[in-house]
């Protein structure tokens, strides 16, 4: 068996082939219980709904079809083993962190990192040690960890089991992976990576070293980002340092029972894709974000920035496929660019926040929308801009753990206003969503600061979250 | 042995041609192009199996959306052209000895080729020296123009495949940008009859509207596009399709025309109830 074959696709095609008479779920039947879903899936995509079988093999329990694709993963991403994950790259984050940390223990992270990790610590009751991700002023954005800060977290914290780091940003910024990987083992540690804005570092040329490839131990990876498969499916990567059995334990205890075949099918066909024309396609995936990045500096007034912010320090190296564009000199924030982007001409970009958007390229796209989003920032800029004047500055608020997660979370708590919360101590998340990144995660203790930049989060447009509070006016604080 | 394209106007209804033989099929990085020989309509060019224009019914369209836009400014010098790879448009444009120049931004070389190669009577004046052809996205093209033209042509394919960007708002209001003042815009603006042609003619008016101080519709009758029932679009920094009309000037030109005059120009900007209400709607 090589690159070219999908064992899961495979087995799917023949179970059709074989006209096998469907007495178990799911309950649809091919779509014949359910004729409008027929209607808006095709007869293909629901008889392909089936459900775990001999023949199909079991993902809790993989010995055959989904043990062979996991293999050919693991070799395509030069990882000792792989696990599909139906779960969301949330549940790879967390099966990395619970396999490498039990209660009490600690674990070395950025501030910035996803929700999903600081959930992981919730559940896990792992303790988080936050290393200062650097700040880029001009860009208003959070950065990688510096060789030096991990240093001295490690130093600080010589009883740490792991060392977390995300693989890149969603900017696209990455840490030196290899030198914090070589600190962290002399130091006996582990280095979990999030790798879900990273699949293509493991296909394509001349991009920033992946998680693997640099020796790191766990890799969360999520294929349905850029990597073509279908949205939900995710990998798991383990280095030869990891008990891939417990990890399968591990992963066990929170994934479905009843995991999707669309699902684990889009997995194998999306590494199979990417095995056979990974280079090529994020050549041009390359390609065409450099090309939208001259564009869009032309224009004047945006910021596509590049390689040109790498310092080797905060920002060891740039993901190229990214197009991250500053929009303060046009005096809108990136929340508001987002939203005119999409209402008024019809065109969604991944995420604004409030210096910048983001625009993911992928294998997915063509010259023409490349255009299309280059006019639009022109017409927006022409019809849209004004004075920048009011813009908000962002910078690191180092966080003050009071608690850890776990414990804020569980504790006993109380309501009170946002804007009257200054000193509580956070019993919940805030966050803006996408990218997901709380600006208080719980345990923290809220300061003035942080209220001002949920206030003008909120009044610029930015979709907050987290909080049990619907309209995230009212926070849930630890009660003294 | 009987030949037949055919195309699906709706998933309903269909409207076919006899073919004699087909001419060339090719495929491009963009598009699939044919060209048959048919008993009826003579040489037909089909683009993704969408019928473009026939020789018999082409002077309906090519006339219309050109001769509409000079009466009324008939100092136009400068002219940009997007699409419009079968010539014709170029060749009714070239007419007129007081445009100076015509940009022509075709996204499709092989478009042209083939009509050069094929269908001589709309490519015959595309090397007329006042034309320039750039083999270029029509979008592209015409962002990096500023104060440029009197008027602006979109002789583009319908709103879905690599014409799709012709119909966005940013390509209309990178088009107010590339135009001089008193500039006009003039587009293929599809048809008000089937509700998916429908649906794409309100979109496009309810974007020019909100980029255009005057942005109107006329019609055309052209027997093979869906319904027959074909509209344009004439959109302006401020000059009136009607009341700017210089009648005069334009007929003392003698340009000789088989659909156009100018009696009919002030006509076909009185449209059907129905379609006032769509465009009310849009």
């Amino acid at each position: 068996m090589d690159q070219t074959s999908a064992p899961i696709y495979e087995a799917l095609e023949k179970l059709r082939r074989d006209r096998v008479v469907h007495f178990d779920v799911p309950g649809h039947k091919g779509g014949r219980g359910n004729k409008e879903l027929l209607q808006f899936l095709g007869e293909k995509c629901l008889k392909a709904d089936v459900n775990s079988m001999k023949p199909l093999d079991n993902l809790n329990h993989p010995v055959s079809v989904i043990k062979d694709a996991q293999n050919l993963a693991a070799e395509a991403f030069g990882a000792k083993s792989c696990f599909f994950i139906v779960n969301g790259t949330t549940a790879a984050v967390q099966a990395m962190i619970m396999s490498a940390c039990k209660a009490g223990e600690k674990i070395i992270m950025p501030r910035n990192v996803h929700r999903s990790a600081i959930n992981a610590l919730i559940i896990s009751g792992a303790v988080p040690v936050y290393v200062n991700p650097g700040i880029n002023k001009r860009l208003g954005i959070a950065l990688g960890m510096s060789v030096s800060d991990v240093e001295e977290a490690i130093r600080q914290n010589p009883d740490a089991k792991a060392v977390f780091v995300n693989n890149p940003t969603y900017y696209g910024i990455c840490s030196s992976l290899q030198r914090i990987v070589e600190i962290a083992h002399r130091h006996n540690m582990l280095v979990l990576v999030d790798e879900a804005h990273g699949t293509h570092f493991y296909f394509g040329e001349d991009m920033p070293v992946s998680a693997m490839k640099a020796g790191a131990d766990m890799a969360a990876v999520s294929m349905h980002k850029t990597g073509g498969s279908l949205t939900q499916s995710s990998i798991l990567l383990c280095g030869e340092n990891v008990n891939s059995d417990y990890v399968r334990q591990i992963i066990g205890l929170m994934q479905t029972t009843s995991p999707s075949y669309l699902l684990l099918a889009s997995l194998d066909i999306a590494r199979k894709n990417l095995s056979l024309h990974g280079a090529e396609i994020f050549r041009r995936a390359v390609e065409l974000s450099q090309y939208a990045r001259n564009e869009i500096n032309k224009l004047g007034g945006y910021y596509a920035f590049s390689t040109e912010i790498i310092d080797n320090d905060t920002v060891y190296d740039f993901d190229l496929t990214k197009l991250s564009i500053n929009t303060r000199d046009i005096g809108l924030t990136g929340i508001e660019v987002y939203d005119i982007l999409r209402d008024e001409y019809g065109i969604q970009v991944e995420f604004g926040d409030l210096g910048n958007i983001l625009a993911v390229i992928s294998t997915g796209d063509r010259p023409m929308e490349i255009e299309r989003l280059v006019s639009a920032l022109y017409e927006i800029k022409r019809l849209y801009s004004r004075e920048p004047v009011g813009m908000f500055d962002l910078n690191y608020i180092n966080p003050d753990v009071v608690y850890t997660p776990r414990q804020a979370f569980y504790s006993n708590k109380k309501t009170v206003p946002i804007k009257d919360s200054k000193g509580e101590i956070s019993g919940e998340f805030v966050m803006a969503y996408p990218p997901g990144i709380p600006i208080l995660a719980p345990g923290e203790r809220i300061t003035e600061e942080i209220i001002e930049y949920i206030i003008y989060a909120k009044k610029k447009g930015c979709l907050l979250m987290g909080t049990q509070d619907i309209k995230v006016e009212n926070i849930n604080v630890v009660e003294g | 042995m009987e030949l037949w394209y055919t195309e699906n106007h709706t998933p309903n209804v269909r409207f076919s041609i006899k073919v004699e033989k087909q001419l060339v099929s090719v495929e491009s990085q963009f598009q699939r192009i044919d060209v048959f020989e048919s008993y009826e309509f003579g040489k037909i060019l089909v683009i993704d199996g969408y019928l473009m224009l026939t020789e018999k019914d082409e002077f309906i369209y090519h006339e219309m959306l050109t001769h509409v836009p000079m009466a009324v400014n008939p100092d136009i010098k400068n002219v940009l052209v997007i699409g419009a790879g079968d010539g014709g448009t170029i060749r009714e444009l070239t007419r007129y000895q007081s445009i100076e120049k015509i940009d022509m931004a075709e996204i499709d070389k092989l478009v042209v080729d083939v009509c050069r190669e094929y269908i001589p009577q709309t490519a015959s004046k595309l090397d007329d020296p006042r034309v320039n052809i750039y083999y270029e996205d029509g979008l592209k093209f015409v962002r990096g123009k500023q104060d440029e033209y009197d008027l602006i042509i979109v002789d583009s394919t319908d709103p879905f495949g690599p014409g799709e960007d012709l119909f966005t708002k940013e390509f209309y209001g990178n088009c107010y940008k590339a135009l001089k003042e008193g500039g006009i815009l003039v587009n293929q603006h599809e048809s008000p009859y089937y509700p998916h042609n429908a649906m794409a003619m309100q979109k496009a008016h309810k974007r020019i509207k909100s980029i255009f101080p005057v942005s109107m519709i006329y019609q055309a009758h052209i027997p093979t596009y869906p319904s027959g029932h074909w509209l344009f679009g004439f959109a302006s920094k401020g000059l009136d399709p009607i009341l700017d009309l210089k009648e005069e000037r334009w007929n003392s030109l003698g340009i000789k025309t088989r659909y156009y005059n100018t009696q009919l120009h002030r006509g076909c900007f009185a449209i059907p109830n129905y379609v006032k209400e769509l465009l009310e709607n849009a």
